[in-house]
């Protein structure tokens, strides 16, 4: 496109778009991907936040955001909370446990490759299939569930759960665990075993190691983890659909809903508002979780 | 003294065994049990006996052909486009415009932060335009997946160019009379065929993964057509999963045994998956 040593000189002189001096052809060349990312990427998003201030008409209205206020959305935006904020914590615990069963074996040993390709499956792959996976096991025609009432024990007794929120619940386990395993190991593997071995030369026991060494040092990193794997749930949509289908009781399922309802009422405004909604708790939730990885980063 | 040290590090060891021993049984129990359920289930027979009746009662089912057939090609064209859109993008912005790599990366990560059912709240009008002034075949969910995909691998690729001095390499190869094509190909690519490789394997993961955009935009790929028919068969759909969750978990394994292969450092072997900040899309 150009020789290679004078564009190199035009663009450290200075802003050569905006300084208007030489347009420089080495702006050419991402031209393409800006103009992708700009028509797929920022051009929708726009598209939910500007359409949200419009009613159907194509008039503006801030009706959109009024009707944040029905119960409906209320009570799923309360759900959705404290369905992600229990999937968080309890990814976040077991997969913490899981990453530091980890982080004491063998760092080049085939068990932690083996566990950490897999938690990438995991927490990678569509929920439909983890979904199926819980269907076809604790289900009404899994050999778990089988098993257990031929045994006596009928845990579907008052219900089957598996398609309410508590089922939900634990197929987002199936992908919050890996998850945090993935994102809580490098944080572990940036504990020295110096740190302990100094602890006991002070007379320290394990309780003082944890409480005053350890634990304060992975504690913003955990709760980094916590966040994410809330913004993680928060976001999801596949599992919950593909295990719920009345009444969409989170709110990715209401946004679905408004987009395009089957029974004629679509509401392409409201959905914008319950999108914007959306992306201002997760982004809330995701610069929090950067700054805290940002504290992190001071000792690990 | 040293025996009573060397008693107390014996008994933490122990500790440390029985811990490990009991979180690793329990995981596997709580991992191991559904992927087998699924395997069971799909081979569940009439009378008890074990059959693979649900497996090659797949091709009976013509919708869910051509969805496998549509998944496929969609992971192959997202691949393909999302590397010509990528590679040369972020070559070039090492090379020439360093002072843009920042704004680069912010958009490259930018998907993370936008939940996919919020960005096909935007895409619906658009997509609604595109069906009736272009195509409306399922194909054109490409365009969608490389806007999903690209925080994965722009973290691989970066990874990638990071271990290689891109500056050196191609001003020697430019200085040698080479065209930016042949920079491109025959030297950036050859040098960073891992990056390439992890980042297409995982795009193909993600694609064939992904339900939210193609149900919303009422598309039936894999996995919408999976949920489908699992209200009507469930042994052929639970058996369909199976195997595409078996699929992505060789691929992602492969990656993980390339990426071992020609480099020693442990971490980088999983670059995507464990390293910086790790988002995950399975919900």
């Amino acid at each position: 496109m150009t020789v290679a040593g004078t564009p190199a000189v035009a663009t450290r002189v200075g802003r050569p778009l905006l300084g208007g001096r030489r347009f420089s052809l080495d702006w050419v060349g991402v031209l393409p991907f800006f103009a992708y990312v700009g028509i797929f990427l920022l051009l929708p998003t726009a598209v939910v936040g500007i359409g949200a201030f419009f009613n159907a008409d194509g008039s503006f209205t801030l009706d959109n955001y009024a009707h944040l206020s029905r119960s409906y959305v209320f009570k799923a935006t309360i759900t959705t909370t404290l369905l992600s904020l229990v999937t968080a914590l309890g990814g976040a615990f077991f997969g913490a446990l899981l990453a530091y069963a980890i982080v004491t074996g063998n760092p080049h040993g085939m068990l932690r490759r083996l566990v950490v390709s897999a938690s990438g499956v995991l927490a990678q792959f569509g929920g439909v299939t983890l979904a199926f996976a819980f269907i076809a096991s604790i289900g009404s025609a899994g050999f778990v569930y089988l098993f257990a009432q031929s045994h006596g024990f009928d845990y579907y007794a008052h219900g089957i759960w598996l398609f309410e929120l508590s089922g939900v619940a634990l197929v987002y386990l199936y992908f919050q665990i890996p998850l945090m395993v993935l994102v809580f190991l490098p944080a572990l593997d940036g504990i020295k075993p110096q740190w302990r071995e100094a602890t006991e030369s002070l007379g320290g026991n394990t309780w003082h190691y944890w409480r005053y060494i350890a634990g304060p040092i992975l504690f913003p990193s955990f709760i980094g983890a916590v966040l994410l794997l809330f913004a993680n749930s928060f976001s999801a949509y596949a599992t919950v659909n593909a295990l719920i289908n009345q009444g969409s009781p989170v709110l990715s399922q209401q946004i679905a809903a408004a987009i395009s309802s089957e029974v004629g009422a679509a509401e392409p405004g409201f959905a914008k508002a319950i999108a914007i909604e959306m992306i201002v708790i997760v982004t809330v939730v995701t610069i929090l979780y950067t700054l805290l990885q940002r504290r992190t980063a001071r000792w690990l | 003294m040293a025996v009573a040290t060397r008693s107390v590090q014996r008994t933490r060891r122990i500790k440390l065994q029985v811990f490990r021993i009991v979180v690793f049984a329990l995981a596997a129990v709580f991992f191991l049990i559904p992927l087998a359920a699924m395997v069971e289930f799909s081979t569940r027979g009439i009378n008890g006996e074990r059959t693979l009746e649900y497996w090659t009662s797949i091709v009976q089912y013509p919708d869910m052909i051509k969805a496998i057939i549509a998944s496929v090609q969609l992971a192959l064209i997202t691949s393909v486009a999302m590397l010509v859109l990528l590679v040369p993008t972020m070559v070039w912005v090492r090379l020439k415009l360093p002072q843009l790599s920042r704004i680069v990366e912010f958009v490259c990560l930018l998907p993370l932060t936008i939940p996919a059912i919020v960005l096909v709240t935007g895409l619906f009008p658009m997509y609604i335009w595109l069906g009736t002034n272009v195509s409306d075949s399922i194909l054109t969910l490409a365009f969608a997946y490389v806007v999903l995909v690209l925080p994965y691998c722009y973290r691989a690729i970066d990874a990638g160019l990071g271990a290689i001095d891109v500056k050196t390499l191609s001003e020697a190869a430019r200085s040698l009379g080479a065209s930016w094509l042949t920079v491109m190909w025959r030297v950036i690519v050859p040098n960073i065929s891992n990056a390439i490789l992890n980042a297409t394997l995982l795009t193909v993961a993600l694609v064939l993964g992904e339900y939210t955009v193609a149900n919303v935009l009422l598309y039936s790929n894999l996995q919408v057509e999976l949920v489908h028919l699992g209200r009507a068969n469930a042994g052929v759909s639970i058996a369909v999963a199976v195997a595409s969750l078996m699929f992505a978990f060789v691929l992602l394994v492969g990656i993980a045994f390339v990426g071992g292969r020609r480099r020693r450092t442990q971490s980088e072997a999983v670059t995507n998956l464990g390293k910086g900040p790790v988002q995950g899309s399975a919900g």
